[in-house]
């Protein structure tokens, strides 16, 4: 560890927030309807849109009417993608000649994509071609965040209603958040990315004569355009297998920053966005601060686990200050931990370096940080959606212990409330420990493990973690592109997106119709050091003992392993 | 549900020809007017105009006159239609192997010098364009000797070929080995192969 990992990791973490704050009142304008200096560009295709789509975006819906325009959404995005991927074959733009995919990969890229996952049960450079890439994979890159963040302009017109009905409309949410946040950002990011030198070509690539006189087949796609919305979308499915660490996609030190910042900033912006169309500021620089303390605690914590002495290094008596196994030489320690930590907090997936080749307690944080239910700051909408119903059970247990009926934002938390918040966080542990306890006995599952023991625990238990929390990123020695891989995998994404998704607009709904209520003596601010402390709290303690006994039969126990090795050599 | 099917299904086709073919082929067509050569893939060719490789992308090397990449895990190595990593947990039994290994062809190679982490350890991608200096640097002795030409001056064209970290501390140092290796060749060419 030196000063100079510590102020790259620092700046990479610091600088997503301090975009994130002005892009979030951009974002919160482009909600409230209000006026953009997009407007002139923006506003005759967002006509089109309504026009053909033939809705009125000034419809408030209810949240049944705002939740079902969702899921139908959802479902012809669906149906479109696994189409396009069973018929790539057939289908033009396919220089690459790639037949289509089986049923049982079509149906989990289907919905990784759709869920905004972004799980990859397959290697892109030799499944995908360049029609599927573009018209299935880079669209639902930008709709499924979208998706993502109708969930949080209908939770913060929630709290600003009195008594009312209305959670704004679905379709007006997408379509202003995909034209005037979504589209302008992926354009300049991704004209800036291939400035540095990331491809951006129709060309299926060249052969290359080596200088020491072999041939190496160079697969090339249109690389930065979908690298832009896979960070800003905070998707994370790459266009290459070895994703950001691949160096077509991430060349050097400087897109590497470019793209760490992009995939955490539109999460920060949706929390800063959630506060200005709630009229709550003051309220969610708590949130903010809690989010923000837990994740560079994540990255520090990566960081120090990779400069602890690899055992393989040692045991082949190279240099032992680094473990550089699954690190690219241009990024490093730090900026590998800085991502492993932004990536797995915020949704992404992606990865600049090989999360399986982690020191064990390294590959601990990342699971861990998923555990924590991707609010840190998780997916555009959805992470700052899920803080709140954090908080929302942060204020009930402060009024358990004071004997008080909670507040929030002005809003009484009732039996309601509090069933749908607990509904909203279960998703994550019966998928992911409900699927991983069946995966971990049946040998139909275990035949795709590369590791025995507490790594092929870990290989397991990521999988379903990553899925579930609609993540994306593995541990790669699993061979997931199986049967029941693809299918349960499959399963646990939509299970961690549509029913916490359903359950915070459910909450929406509720709280929407209650009157707003002023402050008073008795209520527990919710905006200081304490309510901070009690969230991080709530937070740690669901993330940590619903998922503590897994880790610990898996990483944990693998840590200690490590430690007995180093001390016997 | 009904209601909601024609706004769902006239929305995805509108977004799927503005973002599917729209966005990335506006971006492709500024790109490649802008910057064609990256556009492109960085390629390098050779002075009859053949594709040498692209710097960005590693490749094998195993002659002793030129400087080494890192091991490999992208197919049979550095095969950029096979991308990633070994993935070996931190304890496999077959990461310990290849390492011990690696580094005994090493110690042979240059006694008594630190084998660099890099040396030993397969990359995110298998297809690591850059080794670090001090891994550089403990292949001089072998380049230096295969070439017949001075140690110092190989260890000067290494120097001169280190990319800093930006401003410091974003990014790690670097070399390239590609273009260290199109330096030599271009600084000691061989009399013999192809290097000549």
């Amino acid at each position: 560890m030196n000063w100079q990992g510590w102020a790259e990791i620092a700046l990479t973490l610091s600088l997503a927030v301090a975009i994130g704050w002005p892009l979030g009142v951009f974002m919160s304008r482009v909600w409230n309807g209000e006026r953009t200096f997009l407007d002139p560009i923006l506003r005759p295709v967002e006509a089109v849109f309504y026009a053909a789509c033939g809705v009125d975006p000034k419809k408030s819906q209810s949240w049944h009417a705002y939740a079902l325009a969702l899921l139908a959404f959802n479902l012809a995005g669906f149906a479109i993608t696994y189409a396009v991927l069973r018929l790539q074959g057939v289908l033009p733009l396919n220089p690459q000649g790639f037949p289509g995919l089986s049923e049982h990969l079509s149906f989990n890229t289907a919905i990784s994509f759709v869920t905004n996952t972004n799980w990859q049960s397959y290697s892109g450079e030799t499944t995908m071609s360049t029609l599927s890439q573009m018209i299935v994979l880079t669209v639902q890159n930008f709709v499924s965040a979208a998706t993502g963040a109708t969930v949080a302009a209908a939770l913060a017109r929630a709290f600003t209603a009195n008594r009312g009905e209305g959670l704004g409309n679905f379709w007006a949410d997408l379509i202003r958040t995909t034209l005037y946040v979504l589209v302008p950002l992926s354009v300049v990011v991704a004209i800036v990315l291939v400035a540095l030198g990331v491809p951006q070509t129709l060309s299926a690539g060249v052969v290359a004569h080596t200088m020491e006189g072999a041939d190496q087949k160079i697969p090339l796609y249109a690389v930065a355009s979908q690298e832009a919305i896979k960070m800003l979308g905070i998707n994370g499915g790459g266009v290459f297998n070895a994703n950001s660490a691949h160096p077509f996609e991430n060349p050097t030190p400087l897109t590497n920053l470019i793209t760490a910042v992009s995939l955490n900033v539109l999460g920060w912006a949706s929390f800063f966005a959630f506060g200005r169309s709630a009229l709550v500021k003051k309220d969610i620089r708590a949130l903010v601060i809690s989010a923000f303390v837990l994740l560079f605690a994540g990255a520090a914590t990566i960081y120090a686990t990779e400069t602890r002495v690899p055992p393989a290094q040692m045991a082949a008596g190279a240099e032992t200050t680094v473990n550089m196994e699954g690190k690219e030489v241009r990024f490093g320690a730090p900026a590998t931990a800085a991502w492993a930590a932004a990536t797995t907090g915020a949704s992404n997936g992606s990865v600049n370096g090989m999360h399986s080749s982690l020191m064990p307690l390294g590959g601990a944080m990342t699971m861990f940080l998923m555990h924590l239910g991707e609010i840190l700051p998780g997916g555009i909408g959805s992470g700052i959606a899920v803080m709140v119903v954090m908080a929302i059970l942060a204020v009930f247990v402060a009024g358990l212990m004071v004997g008080r009926t909670p507040e929030y934002l002005g809003k009484k938390i009732e039996a309601r409330e509090v069933k749908l918040s607990i509904l909203a966080v279960l998703a994550i542990p019966v998928s992911t420990l409900g699927f991983a306890a069946i995966a971990a006995v049946l040998p139909e599952a275990l035949k795709a493990l590369m590791h025995t023991g507490p790594h092929g625990l870990s290989e397991i238990l990521y999988a379903y973690t990553s899925a579930t929390a609609n993540n994306g990123s593995a541990f790669a020695g699993l061979s997931a592109n199986a049967p029941w891989w693809d299918a349960t995998l499959g399963v646990s994404m939509a299970l961690g997106r549509f029913p916490p998704i359903v359950a915070v607009l459910a909450i929406a709904g509720a709280l929407a119709a209650k009157p707003k209520l002023a402050p008073s003596a008795g209520t527990l601010p919710t905006h200081g050091g304490l309510f901070v402390g009690l969230l991080i709290g709530v937070i740690l303690i669901l993330g940590g003992l619903q998922f503590f006994p897994a880790l610990a039969l898996g990483p944990i126990a693998e840590h200690f392993q490590a430690l007995a090795f180093v001390a016997g050599h | 549900m009904l209601s909601h099917l024609r706004p769902a299904i006239v929305s995805m086709g509108l977004f799927t020809v503005l973002l599917g073919l729209g966005y990335p082929l506006a971006v492709t067509g500024v790109a490649q007017a802008a910057f064609p050569a990256q556009a492109a893939g960085s390629l390098v060719r050779d002075p009859g105009g053949k594709v040498v490789g692209s710097v960005l992308i590693g490749q094998t090397f195993a002659k002793a006159e030129y400087f080494h990449g890192r091991p490999s895990a992208a197919g049979n190595g550095y095969d950029p239609t096979a991308s990633g990593g070994s993935n070996m947990g931190p304890l496999y039994d077959k990461l310990i192997a290849r390492e011990k290994t690696d580094a005994a062809a090493l110690r042979k190679e240059n006694p008594g010098a630190t084998i660099p982490a890099d040396a030993v350890t397969t990359s995110g991608s298998g297809l690591d364009p850059d080794i670090s200096p001090a891994n550089a640097r403990f292949q001089a002795p072998r380049v230096a000797k295969a070439r017949n030409a001075p140690e110092a001056e190989v260890l000067a064209l290494i120097d001169a070929a280190v990319a800093k970290p930006l401003l410091g501390f974003i990014g790690q140092p670097r070399v390239n080995v590609l273009a260290l290796n199109r330096a030599i060749d271009a600084r000691f060419p061989m009399n013999n192969g192809k290097g000549g």
